[in-house]
């Protein structure tokens, strides 16, 4: 028989007003095994667990029920608690009286019996709790960050400088990512390239730092402190040895392509870096492009290279590393705005988007810095800017506000305000929301000090007419129709997830949100980690966020990924899947059914009659299990239980509740 | 103005009427921006959704707007609250036409001969609008 003590905790008036603790006292002791009981005001105080403590050493006890709280809100203090006592903290078990019974009911008549039947169930199962132990694991010391903009720079310089090896997975042909398109930066109109293009070179140089652009992650396997990362490096048909980065191979190619970055507004060749302020500057040859690979002939950048780094016969490669932790912070995407038919953007060159119109400031831009129209090359004398084009929009777009576009309007039209000083800017708004830190008052100075007109409302149709765009909306608060003639309309397209996160999100076991942005574990409590232990998040994968949000996210991971990192050992979990190999049938539906595929089949051999015999039996990695429990009810044979859990454990639970044994 | 009780009441009125909830609206004005005939509206078509929010009914019947909206359904095409605004107005034009009082006609006011002539999905129509 187990000496079993049970605790009951008031928590304030939390159990305390719907439940009789006297009453539950008094019932506690009558149950079998139980050898002593008490009750204090808040249990999870040091007093509290000095109660605990003192009880097992005094009574002796090998078991305890502490009536209290969630175990998601304190099982691990009572178990620490338990444990220096000299108590395995596994024989320690939470009956939860506060969230499943005292804050469900309103008066005591039903809560305390329902208390006490929770209590009961909770005491029958201890008797049957075995000592477990988590298993220690590894930590690979090394962190792979994949992405490589603004987030992943900052985290991947933020693990290095504690420490430790980091991979940093862009894969483009260079780091940078998004803020490496813009021009200024609000609110401080800082040039985005003068602050983002340090912080790129110092990836590139930091003894920790393993940059590798141009890569893609294959495969993703193991766990927290072991993940078994397959990464391709795509070819790139240059010697990044051998190449100088001197630039002559693109300026020779005779075959060029849209520019994606940018935006598809001017071409690049078909060897090329893709904006003048590349980190690595190593060029990379486009396959689908460049005319030896399409006709097999040309190899004039072959020719023209001085250190002969040229080489057609490069392949892809398929890079297998071990890491403790992993960054995901892989960016956004802008939406295309032309299912919005009444903007009609992609059916004249002078309706553009945000990201867009952003390129047209840039020295190294397709206007070279001039901000003119692309149908005329004139400087425009009327710019409409319309936000919310396809944020806050659930029926055509994404029903969640993009938080990045009020400012970035404001900045352009700024911008625009200082480059053409006779253009002036509308902006039709639907709600004007620039929280932050001198962010108000950047856009207030837009209004005030630049000119701009913000109208309340929004564009119904815009159309061509002679040498300009009509554009016809409506401001609310006059009440009134507004037809402007503008040469210029810039759409503040909504940010959303990359088109490719839902698979990067499968890949790599981490969930999303219906927009296909990564789950955060906790939105308010665990902002960077995800459900994933060992995998976390930054910047605009998460949901659309501006730079310094993204820069703060991306320390928090790496502080999240160092402290990881930073341990000898993990402890594993205890409570895992253990199979009872003389019943397993070998049907392996449990293998089918793990998530984390800690189920393989191995063989058996046993003696039987007068030889022996083969036999396929589940084995499980107590290493890999996390304790779902999907294998114990997937199994035929009632073969597999789960420590902690075991269908014997449950059983007797609910017997203590439906019998009242 | 009005009680915090009738603008609940057309509010609830509204959402029988025509499937669509006032309340979904965060008056973006792409609906007037969009709507070819606005410009002849005494009220715009965001202020009528507007005057049903605030529970303006007094001032919503003198509108002359929902008998000028002709029923194109841009302003329902274009919504970003996926609110049909088409069928709010043809709502708010059974309200007032039920508000002003009585049957305009009925079954019985119509001869066998007509009866038999009119399409019968105009006289579904007819009757759901003129019949309380």
């Amino acid at each position: 028989m187990p000496r079993t003590g049970v605790f009951i905790c008031h928590c304030g008036s939390n159990i305390a007003g719907t439940v009789d603790i006297d009453q539950a006292l008094e019932a506690s002791r009558n149950f079998p095994g139980v050898v002593h009981a008490d009750e204090y005001r808040y249990l999870c105080s040091e007093v509290g667990q000095d109660i605990i403590k003192k009880a097992i050493e005094e009574n002796n006890l090998d078991r305890v029920v502490v009536g209290t709280c969630s175990p998601r809100m304190h099982e691990n203090t009572f178990r620490k608690a338990a444990a220096e006592a000299g108590l395995n903290p596994y024989l320690l078990e939470v009956a939860n009286i506060r969230e499943h019974c005292s804050w469900v009911h309103k008066d005591m008549e039903v809560g305390t019996p329902k208390a006490i039947a929770l209590l009961r169930a909770a005491a029958a199962k201890a008797a049957l709790n075995d000592p477990l132990e988590a298993p220690e694991l590894d930590v690979e010391k090394r962190a792979l960050v994949i992405g490589g903009g603004i987030a992943g720079i900052q985290a991947a310089l933020d693990i290095a400088e504690a420490g430790y090896i980091v991979d940093l997975v862009e894969k483009d042909p260079s780091i940078g990512g998004r803020m490496a398109q813009l021009e200024k930066t609000f609110p401080t109109l800082d040039c985005s390239a003068c602050i983002l293009t340090p912080k790129m070179v110092e990836a590139a140089q930091h003894p920790n730092i393993n940059l590798m652009t141009y890569c893609e992650i294959d495969e993703v396997k193991g766990f927290v402190g072991q993940f078994d990362v397959t990464i391709k490096q795509k070819a790139r048909y240059v010697d990044p040895v051998k190449c100088t980065g001197c630039g002559i191979c693109w300026e020779k190619c005779p075959s060029k392509a849209p520019s994606e970055f940018e935006m598809g507004m001017t071409k690049r060749k078909s060897i090329y870096v893709p904006f003048p302020q590349a980190v690595p500057m190593i060029p990379v040859i486009d396959r689908e492009r460049c005319l030896y690979f399409k006709k097999g002939r040309c190899q004039i950048c072959e020719k023209e290279c001085p250190p002969q780094a040229i080489d057609y016969e490069q392949q892809d490669e398929y890079i297998e590393r071990r890491y403790g932790a992993i960054v995901v912070a892989t960016g956004y995407d802008q939406l295309d705005p032309s299912v919005y038919g009444e903007y009609g953007y992609g059916q004249h060159p002078d309706i553009l988007t945000g990201l867009e119109f952003e390129r047209l400031f840039n020295a190294s831009g397709p206007t070279g810095g001039k901000v003119v129209r692309l149908s005329d090359g004139k400087p425009p004398k009327k710019v409409v800017f319309i936000q919310c084009v396809g944020s806050r929009d659930k029926a055509r777009g994404m029903n969640y506000c993009s938080k990045i576009c009020c400012m970035f309007t404001a900045k352009q039209a700024i911008l625009l305000k200082e480059k053409v000083p006779e253009a002036k800017s509308y902006v039709f708004y639907i709600d004007v929301r620039t929280a932050g830190k001198g962010y108000e008052e950047f856009q207030r100075r837009a209004a005030e000090e630049y000119d701009v007109a913000y109208m309340r409302g929004q564009v119904g149709k815009i159309f061509p007419e002679d040498d300009y765009l009509v554009v016809r909306g409506v401001d609310s608060l006059s009440g009134r129709n507004i037809e402007i003639k503008a040469d210029m309309v810039v759409l503040a397209a909504a940010s959303i997830a990359r088109h490719d996160a839902p698979d990067l999100g499968r890949l790599i076991g981490i969930n999303s949100d219906s927009y296909h942005f990564f789950n955060e574990a906790h939105p308010k409590l665990k902002p960077v980690e995800t459900h994933t232990a060992g995998i976390f998040i930054a910047g605009a994968c998460q949901a659309p966020k501006d730079i310094p949000d993204s820069v703060a996210q991306a320390s928090a991971a790496a502080v999240k990924a160092v402290g990881l990192l930073s341990k000898e050992k993990l402890l594993g979990e205890a409570c895992t899947a253990e199979v009872d190999q003389s019943q397993c049938s070998g049907c392996l539906n449990c293998e089918a059914i793990c998530p984390y595929t800690a189920i393989t089949p191995v063989e058996l051999e046993e003696r039987y009659k007068d030889g022996t015999l083969q036999r396929t039996v589940a084995e499980v990695n107590p290493a890999l299990c996390q304790g779902c429990g999907s294998c114990t009810v997937t199994c035929r044979s009632g073969s597999i239980n789960l420590k902690g859990f075991s269908n014997e454990q449950i059983l007797a639970e609910v017997d203590a509740i439906c019998l009242q044994r | 103005m009005t009680t915090e009780t009738g603008k609940t009441r057309l509010i609830d009125d509204m959402k029988a009427y025509s499937g669509q909830d006032p309340n979904c609206c965060y008056q973006c004005t792409k609906c007037s921006a969009a709507c070819p005939v606005s410009a002849a509206m005494d009220l715009m078509p965001h202020q009528i959704i507007r005057y049903l929010q605030m529970g303006l009914i007094d001032e919503l019947a003198e509108s002359k707007t929902p008998w000028i909206c002709a029923s194109c359904f841009t302003c329902a095409a274009r919504c970003p609250r996926d609110i049909d605004l088409a069928r709010m107005m043809e709502g708010v034009r059974l309200f007032m036409l039920r508000r002003r009082g009585g049957n305009k006609f009925g079954p019985a006011d119509l001869t066998p001969e007509q009866l038999e002539k009119l399409p019968q999905q105009a006289l579904v129509s007819g009757f759901r609008k003129y019949n309380k």
